[in-house]
């Protein structure tokens, strides 16, 4: 497991800092997301999506649980805020192991699904609008891509 | 002009709903089953437990809705359907309950966009003039639609992040209030005086709407209130709250009645049920745009049902737009199409 760990100041920088790393993934890339109600799940999604050359804004897909969007890989956003304590197959497998990339907000409510590679990015409150970013790499596929984020 | 009469299915969320509308305008009967209670118990809808309440309730909300008008599948003229957006496993319920009944009686088929439905929820209220402007705003959806003429539909302004009934919701939880949120703050709001200062959101674009700095905003709120040893006055706080996002609202709406020519403004959505939206809706209409009507749809078409999924569709049937039998559910699907 590789950790390493990111302050920003703003939240344009938290989306800057997701657009580099989207040059860095791959097909079938699986991002899990985790972090209180407004630490900027969505905020970094949607530099995510930039950096995919995603034209479509990037919303929250809290009520229809999963939205998609194509660019250079197609996007598959997935928040399980409203999954909590609900355990059983949601068909979300083929989006997870998928032709593109696929992000989980609120994962910690369906961890039953998740495979055991992944890169799991924390998102922290700190004072003002900086936040802590921690990610962690669970695979050699992702920790790779951290420690080539890690050398800009 | 001979009568036409629609069968209108809806399953886009939580609600099972079927009604037959005749010419656009009158509900000869209207049918929702709802789930919310059992959703309730999970702190809000669960999608695979909602598609399959859908198939235990479908056909029977649909016999009931008949019998109620007292009319069989063959009196009507269309099967008009929500194609979506929504969630996926239940619009595809609603979808091939209203393809089986178009094949088997051989009728024309069509699909409509659930917030279409929304807006034209209006035309029972009263007869829709244009341009038009609507305000569309639910959970999963906050929307400033221009219409130049009747099923013309162009989305000015949108929101960037969270929808504002989403908003209400999670303020909700972070204020522990039980699901769903945004009718319990409406009522606290009553309460409480908005004493706590909450930035505007701001955007770019001044028809775009932004709600997730808002809700960061109200637990940084609550952090520095609690740290400083003192209590949070939920009651204040939902008033805060509301008065910020509801401002926000109308400031956009406002704008586009300056900017656009508007013969008519709707409310629509879910949220159009909240009642301080409601008041500033009134009270600014008949201040400010005396010459401009307005139509704030009664409580009952604000939620989701199928009667007004049938005055969309009766519009888009006169139009000629039909759906055949390959169509299927799509779950992100623009409006503007």
């Amino acid at each position: 497991m590789e950790k390493i760990e990111i302050i920003t100041k703003n939240s344009q920088e938290t989306k800057d800092l997701a657009a580099r790393l989207a040059k860095y993934l791959f097909e079938g890339s699986l991002i899990t997301l985790s972090g209180q109600l407004g630490a900027g799940k969505t905020t970094f999604t949607q530099g995510l999506a930039k950096g995919l050359n995603i034209k479509k804004n990037v919303t929250s897909p809290t009520f229809n649980l999963l939205k998609i969007y194509n660019g250079d890989l197609p996007l598959y956003h997935i928040d399980a805020y409203r999954l909590e304590g609900i355990n059983q197959d949601l068909g979300f497998d083929e989006y997870i192991d998928s032709d593109g990339i696929c992000v989980i907000e609120w994962s910690n409510f369906i961890k039953q699904l998740l495979p055991s590679e992944l890169l799991n990015i924390e998102i922290n409150i700190l004072e003002n609008d900086y936040r802590q970013l921690i990610f962690s790499a669970y695979g050699e596929k992702y920790e790779r891509i951290v420690k080539q984020l890690c050398t800009l | 002009m001979k009568d036409v009469i629609i069968l209108a299915i809806e399953s886009s969320c939580d609600e099972t709903a079927c009604a037959i509308v005749k010419n656009g305008n009158e509900i000869l009967a209207s049918k929702v089953a709802t789930q919310i209670d059992v959703h309730t118990l999970y702190g809000g809808v669960v999608p695979e437990i909602a598609s399959r309440i859908h198939v235990e309730n479908i056909s029977i909300i649909i016999k009931e809705t008949l019998k109620q008008a007292n009319l069989t599948v063959n009196d009507v003229d269309a099967i008009a359907f929500t194609k979506g957006p929504g969630l996926i496993g239940s619009l595809h319920v609603g979808v091939l309950a209203a393809k089986t009944l178009a094949w088997a009686y051989n009728k024309p088929l069509v699909g409509v966009h659930h917030l279409s439905g929304h807006i034209y929820a209006n035309a029972f209220v009263d007869k829709l003039q244009f341009p038009l402007l609507a305000l569309v705003v639910s959970g999963g959806h906050t929307e400033l639609v221009y219409m130049k003429e009747d099923y013309d539909f162009k989305v000015i302004g949108t929101t960037l992040d969270d929808a504002i009934g989403e908003s209400y919701d999670k303020v909700g939880r972070l204020l522990d209030l039980p699901y769903p949120g945004g009718p319990k703050i409406d009522k606290l709001s009553k309460l409480g005086q908005p004493v706590y200062k909450l930035p505007k959101p701001k955007v770019d674009s001044p028809l775009d709407f932004s709600f997730s700095g808002l809700k960061s905003a109200i637990m940084q709120s609550i952090n520095r209130i609690e740290k400083s040893g003192e209590k949070v006055d939920i009651n204040d706080m939902c008033a805060s709250f509301q008065q910020t996002a509801l401002s926000a609202l109308w400031d956009r709406v406002d704008y586009a009645l300056k900017n656009y020519d508007v013969k008519q403004f709707v409310l629509a959505g879910g949220v159009a049920a909240n009642s301080k939206l409601r008041e500033i809706v009134q009270q600014k209409m008949q201040q400010d745009y005396p010459n401009i009507s307005y139509i704030i749809p009664p409580l009952s078409c604000c939620t989701d049902n199928a009667a007004m999924i049938g005055a969309s569709g009766y519009i888009a049937y006169l139009k000629g737009i039909r759906s055949d039998y390959s169509t299927s559910a799509m779950a992100s699907i623009d409006l503007e199409n």
